[in-house]
């Protein structure tokens, strides 16, 4: 039995027979923001896939308020309380923000509360209500795709690559958003390239090499790391 | 050629477009949800005017005359068997093939094919079937040379069509379900992490189209009066057609595709030469999957590399 | 406890079996409305289905049974039992023993053997398309009728005899792939599919209606066969010399049979010699790259349109060829010998033979003709059988059984 709030112990998965994670064990306590930063291709998005389970990891546990959850279903893990903003937002391109903000709280029965709550968030949204998502720019997506994690009311929010090709005024605001959504109480697990402000706004940091975790501390700790500042924090 | 014969070609190809339009929609959604043309959709059409025929015989036989009565009893019965065919044919041969190479699914929908007619011809003879009409009556415009009349069974097809035409398209837009369809097709994956079980979604659909072919298959039945096992293969065609001229994917699409394939293929039949009009209809399918894919009321798409 | 689960379990697939057989099984439709109930035959039928589920769930569930279908289903890339240097012999009796084999067979069974050779041969030539190049062509019939009408019409129109139109055909059927295949280029699997089925129905429906050409459903004769003059006939028709006056001998009407079979057969195996070097030259691996991802193909410089024209043309060909031998055979050809059920059918021989592998779609071709013939009383099973193998066939081995032929990497590239 595991005391934490969400853990992954000695995960490991594979892409058929090509393996991308090789015993990755990380934590996160509640209302913490943790982060897991590396370079592309080190396994990141493939993290966030296996809990979800797509791909099912082959050994390893993934525990989730003490439940070990690594063989569910995929679309058992949203009922838990765990939601995701997926790299390349995936919002539903042909249909419209609204329609996209009420999928994501079709369980939920604070929905329309919570739709007020975050048109409020996220005010272009709220002008774009009626307009086909596909449409959108890529920031305007992106707040989507968070606005919709949140309609769910999640207890955990998983986010892959949030800044990835976004301008670098909207990931300030994006990174704005996530600090406020975390000092509502929000548990956040960020997974991404952007380092800097990555480590900046998270409590602590895991970094990813080839699958494998190789470094972690504070936020704080990792942005003085001499390796980390010359592998990540060199082009910013 | 005066304008009632016109006349005539329209309001009989409406009516054929009606059934069109009631199985593409089952086309039309399988394809925008799986990518796979589901091949023995055909035969659970021939399959369903064997099961409403099955259906009106008890129920004759065990004394019901009100044709309302039949009509709404046969359609439930024969919905819901026809939907359950629908059902136990992808779980059985096509979900375990959900990852399976582009050919496989498509190879055991022939499969599927063959059996069903078989099944038919093993189980009831190969010889055609018929039911007498029990809805007389023909309303006609115009005077006893030059009219244009539409019979009440027409009338009657008409009008269950359009229902279940509404009726579906109120199910997909505004129901959890329809909502999750429409997410299912936009992006699988995605459905699955927002907590959609994809499986069942899927299963609905089938199990959705199965019954609106079975509809058809009962119009149709009522209609020409007869069948055989043959009827599924060209029938399934032109659907198919239909839903591609409406764009493919598209509920609305399949609707309007029916009716536009059925005018003009009666017109085709009425003013050029009828012996050609199945060359008519699958020339038709040739060229627009050739040259225009996306029909002619759907956007053309870009093939993601 | 785990019986008591496969109890349950085999109740409700019994039960939705007997839902499902009731209406089609138990009520045969006669006349009007009336109809005759056999209410036996679906709670039989749902009887079965439950006590084979029942066993599915039990018995093949306990720890052995199950490795053991894992095993079964699983087996992946372990090599073929053929061993290199015995091959030869192997393949040496088993020509000298169809060279020999018409001799012993009765009319009846020499018409069964040339038909298993047609199918063989409309097998390898769908092969090419489907197994090798992974694109399925539903109208494949359509070259198959395209070669029996081009000896048919030729013989009707210009005198074409049958060694004459055994090139013509071959030819005026690669054209037609070429044809077929040019428009139909960038479709994919599905499209590509029901376009081509699209093609052969409008083949076979300009074939039915254009009574002034090709005779419509009525058919059109096959001239008679002739051979440097000779002719199988027991008096001469077309003013050739009937063999059996030549010879000496008292006329059979086996000795048409015997030559068509002989000739068939010496196609065949000039074909699958052929097939086979295609395979390791450079089309047939382009041909196989092309089935894996077509996409890559391009990226590697393989021009898919070429490979895509080349399959098409080359099954083509072959299908034209076996029209030819199959209007000689019948004497007499019509539209209904080319139906989309045709195409099915020849699509069950490569699925079945493994998609891909020569050896298995000649033995698929020969079972296949062959067990209507000794099964007589099963026959009209035939096609619920060939349709559920089909459907077996693809949840077991979807991608065919190439990859366990594929030969195995030897030395330097």
């Amino acid at each position: 039995m595991d005391k934490s709030f969400f853990s992954l112990q000695e995960v490991e998965s594979s892409y058929g027979r090509l393996p991308v994670l090789h015993k990755v064990s990380l934590q996160v306590q509640q209302g913490e923001i943790v982060t897991l930063i590396g370079a592309n291709g080190a396994g990141k998005t493939s993290l966030l896939m296996t809990i979800f389970g797509n791909p099912r990891a082959t050994h390893g546990h993934i525990y989730w308020q003490g439940k070990d959850i690594a063989h569910l279903p995929t679309h058992h893990i949203a009922g838990l309380g765990i939601a995701l903003v997926p790299e390349g937002r995936r919002i539903f391109p042909a249909m419209t923000v609204a329609e996209n903000l009420a999928m994501g709280g079709r369980n939920s029965v604070y929905a329309s509360v919570d739709l007020e709550k975050i048109l409020e968030m996220f005010p272009r949204l709220k002008e774009r209500f009626k307009q086909r998502a596909g449409t959108l720019s890529g920031g305007e997506q992106q707040m989507l795709a968070i606005g919709r994690a949140l309609m769910s009311r999640p207890q955990l929010l998983l986010l892959d690559e949030p800044s990835l090709g976004l301008a670098p005024l909207i990931v300030k605001q994006l990174f704005e958003i996530l600090e406020e959504i975390a000092k509502q109480g929000m548990t956040i697990f960020l997974v991404e390239q952007n380092a800097n402000h990555a480590l900046k706004l998270a409590d602590r940091a895991y970094v990813l090499v080839n699958g494998q975790i190789e470094l972690s501390g504070t936020g704080a700790e990792l942005l003085d790391n001499p390796e980390v500042k010359r592998a990540y924090l060199g082009s910013l | 050629m005066t304008a009632y014969i016109l006349a005539q070609q329209l309001v009989n190809g409406v009516v054929l477009g009606a059934i069109y339009g009631l199985i593409a929609v089952g086309y039309t959604m399988v394809y925008g949800i799986m990518g796979m043309i589901n091949f023995a959709h055909s035969e659970i059409y021939m399959l369903s005017a064997y099961l409403s025929t099955i259906v009106l015989a008890v129920l004759v036989y065990w004394g019901i005359q009100s044709p309302l009565v039949l009509i709404l009893l046969t359609l439930g019965v024969a919905m819901s068997m026809t939907a359950l065919y629908g059902w136990v044919i992808e779980r059985l041969a096509y979900r375990p093939l959900r990852d399976a190479p582009r050919l496989a699914p498509l190879i055991s929908a022939i499969g599927i094919s063959l059996i069903l007619q078989s099944y038919a011809v093993l189980t009831q003879g190969a010889k055609t079937k018929g039911i007498p009409t029990f809805i007389e009556g023909v309303t006609r415009f115009g005077d006893a040379v030059n009219n244009v009349q539409i019979s009440n069974i027409q009338v009657l097809i008409l009008i269950i069509a359009l229902c279940s035409m509404v009726a579906l398209n109120f199910i997909i837009q505004h129901t959890a379900f329809g909502q999750a369809c429409r997410a299912t097709q936009q992006d699988r994956g995605m459905a699955e992490i927002l907590g959609i079980n994809t499986d069942k979604v899927i299963s609905l659909v089938f199990v959705i189209g199965s019954a609106m072919a079975a509809v058809a298959g009962l119009l149709v039945t009522m209609n020409y009066g007869s069948f055989d096992f043959n009827i599924g293969f060209v029938m399934g065609v032109k659907a198919f057609t239909a839903a591609v001229l409406g764009g493919i994917g598209s509920l609305t699409g399949a609707m309007l595709g029916g009716i536009i394939l059925g005018v003009s293929e009666s017109l085709f039949a009425g003013l050029v030469n009828s012996d050609y009009k199945d060359v008519f209809a699958f020339s038709l399918l040739v060229i627009f999957l050739i040259f225009r894919p996306s029909g002619l009321l759907g956007k053309p798409e870009v093939e993601k590399v | 406890m785990h019986l008591k689960h496969a109890l349950k379990d085999a109740l409700l697939v019994g039960v939705l079996a007997l839902l499902l057989f009731l209406p089609m099984t138990g009520i045969a439709l006669a006349e009007n409305y009336s109809f005759n109930a056999r209410l036996h035959v679906p709670f039989l039928l749902a009887g079965m289905v439950m006590l084979g589920r029942f066993i599915f769930s039990y018995a093949l569930h306990t720890y052995h049974s199950r490795q053991w279908v894992k095993r079964l289903i699983h087996r992946e890339d372990r090599p073929r039992f053929i061993l290199r240097p015995q091959r030869h012999w192997i393949l040496l009796i088993l020509f000298i023993f169809g060279l020999v084999l018409p001799f012993t067979l009765s009319n009846y069974g020499l018409n069964t053997a040339i038909l298993a050779l047609i199918y063989v041969l409309l097998g390898l030539g769908l092969n090419i398309v489907v197994g090798l190049a992974g694109l399925l062509d539903l109208g494949f019939v359509a070259f198959y009728a395209v070669g029996a009408y081009t000896f048919a019409l030729g013989g009707q129109y210009f005198g074409l005899g049958f060694w004459g139109a055994i090139p013509v055909a071959a030819a005026i059927a690669a054209l037609c792939g070429v044809l077929l295949g040019f428009p139909v280029l960038r479709l994919h699997g599905d499209y590509l599919a029901i376009v081509t089925l699209g093609f052969g129905e409008i083949i076979r429906l300009i074939l039915t209606n254009w009574i002034e050409v090709t005779g419509g459903p009525n058919g059109v004769q096959v001239p008679t066969l002739q051979v440097f003059g000779f002719e199988f006939t027991r008096i001469a028709k077309a003013g050739g010399v009937p063999i059996h006056e030549y010879l000496g001998v008292a006329y059979s009407t086996a000795y048409r049979y015997w030559f068509l079979y002989l000739v068939l057969f010496l196609v065949v195996c000039a074909m699958i010699f052929v097939l086979n070097r295609l395979r390791s030259l450079p089309i047939g691996r382009a041909w196989e790259a092309l089935r894996e991802d077509e996409i890559a193909c391009r990226s590697l410089g393989i021009n898919p349109v070429t490979v895509k024209l080349s399959a098409f043309s080359m099954g083509a060909m072959v299908g034209g060829v076996a029209g030819v031998f199959f209007a000689a055979q019948q004497g007499f050809i019509n539209p209904t010998s080319f139906t989309f059920f045709e195409s099915a059918l020849i699509l069950a021989i490569v699925v079945l033979g493994g998609m891909g592998s020569t050896l298995g779609v000649v033995l698929a071709a020969i079972v296949l003709t062959l067990l209507p013939e000794v099964l007589r009383e099963f026959s009209q099973y035939r096609i619920v059988l060939f349709g559920g193998l089909m459907v077996l066939m693809m949840v077991w081995r979807p991608r065919g059984f190439i990859s366990l032929q594929r030969r195995q990497f030897e030395g330097a590239a």
